[in-house]
């Protein structure tokens, strides 16, 4: 799935307009035994001015996009992150054809909406996982990891709110951490209850697919029992037998390509809804961060003025520093009543463009689901039809 | 057989589950007439477990009168097509269903059901209203020895029965007693198999469920017999259906119970003395030893039989018949397939199910996530979202009952390889009365050869001594008198076989005929089926595909 960011027309491209287009594609396996892994190529197309050339053809791997989306959650709180394919680290089906050829789809889908993002297609990550050579690649990769990031973040986090805490014990009032805004916390009951509600749809797509690969095994099975019932039988039963065994052998392969047609158009969108709304709750989690910081700054701008007018009053040396120090946390204050709200405003934004996608994204879904239901249908019907005439003529013969 | 789609449609008019049939055949039994063995392994997923019928939205019940026989009880029934209680359920549909896929209705009127009867008689049975009651006379556990009995009602227009309308109660016990009867009676012929008796019998008993089940089998075995050409003209089967109070058949013929018998008579034999008086009736090879009142035939016969396998000699006399032992072989190919196609049938029925539930539940879930979106819609998108749920889960919902009705019916129809299975049990049954006639015939054979030369010795000894002897001669008198009784009970008992060949063949040939016109309908009636409600899935389908296709890529 090859989708541009501005310009759908990939061919005529009038040089004005920017466009961003990325496939996945091609994958290969690398390595042997407990290390090997799969690697992508990534082709690129794109007049963007910051980027090397028109056209750029780079080597990735799983962890390389992991890196990305790691980059992009960091730097872009309050955008709602396209998702990522899960790890799998289930050997058996690590190097499935099907696993991989659903993983790269994932992965595909993945960079094509980073690239048509409006705010995410501009990061300097995204480029240099475009455009990057593997030593660059590597080098950004080890060295500030998302997760390490997070870490010394919560490490931060843990340290500030216990310092918290016991303002508030001393205090003596018990903050609230949470915002009161009445509407997001209607959408953020929405987000949680959402993702139980398509986790199931999910689950129950994914059965289906597995119903459609167990219902065309027996009726192969069956079809090839009642063929050798036909060779016991003489005459006219006999070829009866035969042909309705062969009719049910050819309906198990329309079924088992129907199998991973559901699998591909069905699921797989359930699947991605899923994944779409635990990304969300990753920046619920950030903006709730966001929230905290500045509530913590608020708390200690307000020690500092105590603090500072004590120290005015009593005409202490102290006084400058402290006057200083106060600016400062004013000023830091500010910075994060900033970085909340620009949050708080992405938010927005992105929940409608989520809702809008998201209709699209399961309307399709539910469009090939039925197309392919009513084909599958048809093509039943139509086999199991022609076969009445042959029944009627050979049993009267 | 050949009832079986009247059959069907009855049982399941009346009784909605009739697919519990097979688990009475779950139940080992030492008797050899019923079919336990068969379906050990074969058990119906959906039997055990009440079908869940549903509400039906379409109702094509087109024709449904038009494909009537003459038979009361299915019009009756046919005449409330969008009756949909849970007791009436898919049948009625069902036949609807079957009606509207093929313009004249192959499985219900027609050659299969009227085959048996040339003419026009019929015999009807229906079993009903079954009632616990106790036997006056043995309880010494007070409430102690209870059994259920049942109310057989009887329409016939057949002139050895003497009326049109019976109705009896019999108990289980009556209708092993019936079976038992039969089988000496009819040899060489396949009988179809009784159900089973229940090893835990008392406790089970008390179970509804099994009282059900219990009830739906009888009747499906009484309309087996009434199918059958000859046995329903039987005497037995006439007297079974018609007199009131204690059944006139005798309940055994087992060796204990006649060991009364046998053992009196059984010093006379061995001495070889009173061979001609009537207790000892040359035409009582007739009936098979085992079970018969002679041990001492028992033990002739059986050391014959080791004579036949192990013994150096070949038999006097064996089965000769070619086409026979061919057919034989065939059926015995046969039903290894039938075996695994039946097998494959079920695993095909249950992975049928299993979408059905499977849509199903997805759909719900649709259901539940459209009434949330809805409820929680704070933009349009989720509005629109929602709708566009609600058309794939109302279909998925609809699409899953398709399934399950689908499943019903093909149930039904597959069923008769099951049946079919039964069919060869009997089969070989009817195979087996030949071989033991046979051994009869051979082991008489082998006891005028033992007789001819033991007169012969005696009478070469008698000859050298002067003036004879007289013990001696008398000896020889008597053993001449047997040997010309046995004569007679060997030329009865080549009668018999050959009666019992005569039987087999026509049998068979009936069986062929049966079997060519039962398969085909089932062929066709399975593959009208499938191909109905995949037409129906279809349509159900198409309409959310075009309600959506402005979603199309």
């Amino acid at each position: 799935m090859t989708t541009t960011s501005v310009n759908p027309n990939d061919g005529l491209q009038s040089p004005r307009s920017p466009f961003l287009s990325v496939s996945v594609t091609d994958p290969a396996k690398m390595g042997n035994g407990v290390q090997a892994y799969i690697s992508y190529k990534v082709i690129t197309k794109t007049n963007f001015p910051e980027y090397q050339g028109s056209e750029k053809i780079v080597i990735r791997r799983y962890s390389d996009f992991v890196w990305l989306y790691d980059r992009l959650f960091e730097k872009y709180k309050g955008n709602f992150i396209p998702p990522l394919p899960e790890k799998n680290t289930v050997e058996k089906f690590r190097f499935s054809a099907e696993f991989i050829e659903v993983r790269r789809q994932a992965l595909d889908t993945f960079v094509n909406r980073v690239a048509s993002h409006h705010q995410l297609q501009q990061s300097d990550d995204l480029r240099i996982f475009l455009e990057a050579d593997e030593q660059t690649m590597e080098r950004a990769r080890s060295q500030d990891t998302g997760i390490f990031k997070k870490k010394q973040t919560d490490l931060m986090q843990i340290f500030r709110d216990v310092q918290s805490k016991v303002t508030d014990v001393v205090m003596g009032k018990e903050k609230p951490v949470e915002e009161s805004n009445p509407e997001y916390e209607k959408l953020k009951r929405y987000i949680f209850e959402l993702e139980d509600h398509v986790a199931e749809a999910q689950k129950h797509a994914y059965r289906l697919v597995k119903r459609h690969r167990e219902l065309g095994q027996s009726l192969a099975d069956f079809g090839k029992a009642i063929k050798l019932l036909g060779a016991c039988e003489k005459d006219a039963l006999g070829t009866a037998f035969t042909e309705l065994g062969a009719k049910s052998e050819m309906l198990s392969i329309k079924l088992q390509r129907k199998a991973h047609h559901l699998l591909m158009n069905f699921e797989k969108p359930l699947k991605d809804y899923v994944r779409a709304v635990q990304s969300i709750k990753g920046t619920i989690a950030e903006r709730a961060n966001a929230f905290r910081q500045q509530c913590e700054l608020a708390e200690q701008i307000k020690l500092k003025e105590i603090d500072l007018n004590k120290l005015r009053i009593l005409r202490s040396e102290r006084m400058l520093d402290a006057e200083h120090e106060y600016e400062e946390l004013k000023a830091e204050g500010q910075e994060a009543t900033k970085r909340f709200e620009a949050i708080a405003l992405l938010m927005n934004e992105e929940i409608v463009r989520f809702q809008d996608q998201k209709t699209q994204d399961l309307g399709r879904a539910f469009h090939e689901f039925a197309k392919g239901q009513a084909r599958l249908a048809h093509a039943i019907a139509d086999a199991w039809r022609s076969l009445i005439p042959k029944l009627d003529s050979l049993s009267v013969s | 057989m050949m009832e079986f789609e009247n059959q069907t449609f009855e049982d399941t008019d009346l009784h909605s589950l009739a697919l519990n049939d097979d688990v009475n055949n779950n139940n080992t039994s030492p008797s050899s007439r019923s079919n336990g063995a068969v379906n050990g392994a074969v058990n119906h997923p959906l039997s055990s477990s009440s079908l869940p019928f549903a509400e039906i939205p379409t109702t094509d019940d087109d024709d449904v009168n038009s494909n009537n026989n003459n038979n009361p009880l299915l019009t009756s029934s046919s005449q409330n097509p969008n009756s949909f209680n849970s007791v009436l359920e898919p049948p009625s549909y069902a036949d609807a269903v079957f009606g509207s896929f093929d313009g004249k209705q192959t499985n219900g009127a027609g050659a299969v059901a009227g085959a048996g009867a040339t003419s026009s008689d019929y015999l009807k049975i229906s079993i009903t209203d079954p009632v616990k009651e106790q036997d006056p006379v043995n309880s010494l556990v007070p409430g102690g020895n209870t059994f259920v009995t049942y109310l057989i009602t009887t329409w016939t227009n057949i002139v050895e029965y003497g009326g049109t309308e019976f109705t009896v109660r019999r108990r289980f016990r009556d209708i092993v007693t019936l079976s038992d009867r039969l089988a000496d009676s009819h040899r060489g012929y396949f009988i179809p198999l009784r159900p089973d008796k229940s090893v835990v019998e008392s406790q089970v008993m008390q179970k509804q469920e099994f009282v059900e089940q219990r009830r739906v089998a009888l009747e499906k075995y009484l309309r087996k017999l009434a199918a059958h050409p000859v046995i329903r003209k039987s005497e037995e089967l006439r007297l079974f259906l018609q007199v009131q109070g204690k059944l006139p058949l005798m309940r055994t013929t087992d060796v204990a119970s006649r060991m009364l018998d046998g053992a009196a008579r059984l010093p006379k034999q061995l001495f070889g003395e009173s061979v001609v008086c009537a207790a000892v009736d040359p035409s009582d090879v007739a009936q098979p030893a085992k079970g018969g009142r002679d041990l001492l035939r028992m033990f002739k016969e059986l050391r014959q039989s080791v004579v036949n396998d192990w013994g150096g000699t070949k038999p006097p006399v064996v089965e000769e018949d070619k086409e026979f032992l061919e057919k034989r072989k065939k059926m015995q190919d046969f039903e290894l397939e039938l075996t695994n196609v039946s097998q494959q049938a079920e695993a095909f029925v249950k992975a049928q199910q299993d979408m059905g539930e499977t849509l199903g539940q997805l759909g719900l879930t649709f259901v539940k996530l459209t009434k949330f979106e809805t409820e929680e819609a704070v933009f349009n998108s989720q509005k629109v979202r929602a709708a566009d749920m609600k058309n794939a889960a109302t279909s998925a919902v609809k699409a899953s009952r398709l399934f399950r009705e689908l499943n019903a019916q093909t149930v039904r129809h597959l069923d008769k390889l099951h049946e079919y299975l039964g069919v060869i049990l009997a089969m070989n049954n009817a195979y087996a009365d030949r071989s033991n006639a046979l051994l009869t015939v051979q082991t008489l054979l082998s006891e005028l050869a033992n007789l001819n030369s033991r007169i012969e010795k005696l009478e070469a000894t008698a000859s050298k001594i002067f003036g004879g002897d007289r013990s001696r001669v008398r000896k020889i008198e008597e053993l001449k008198e047997t040997m010309r009784v046995t004569e007679e009970a060997k030329n009865c008992a080549v009668r018999e076989y050959e009666r019992i060949k005569a039987n087999n063949k026509s049998e068979l040939e009936r069986l062929d005929k049966e079997r060519h016109d039962d398969f085909f309908s089932m062929l066709k009636g399975f593959v009208v089926n499938q191909a109905g409600y995949a037409e129906k899935m279809a349509s159900v389908w198409e309409t959310v595909a075009s309600e959506t296709s402005g979603y199309a890529a």
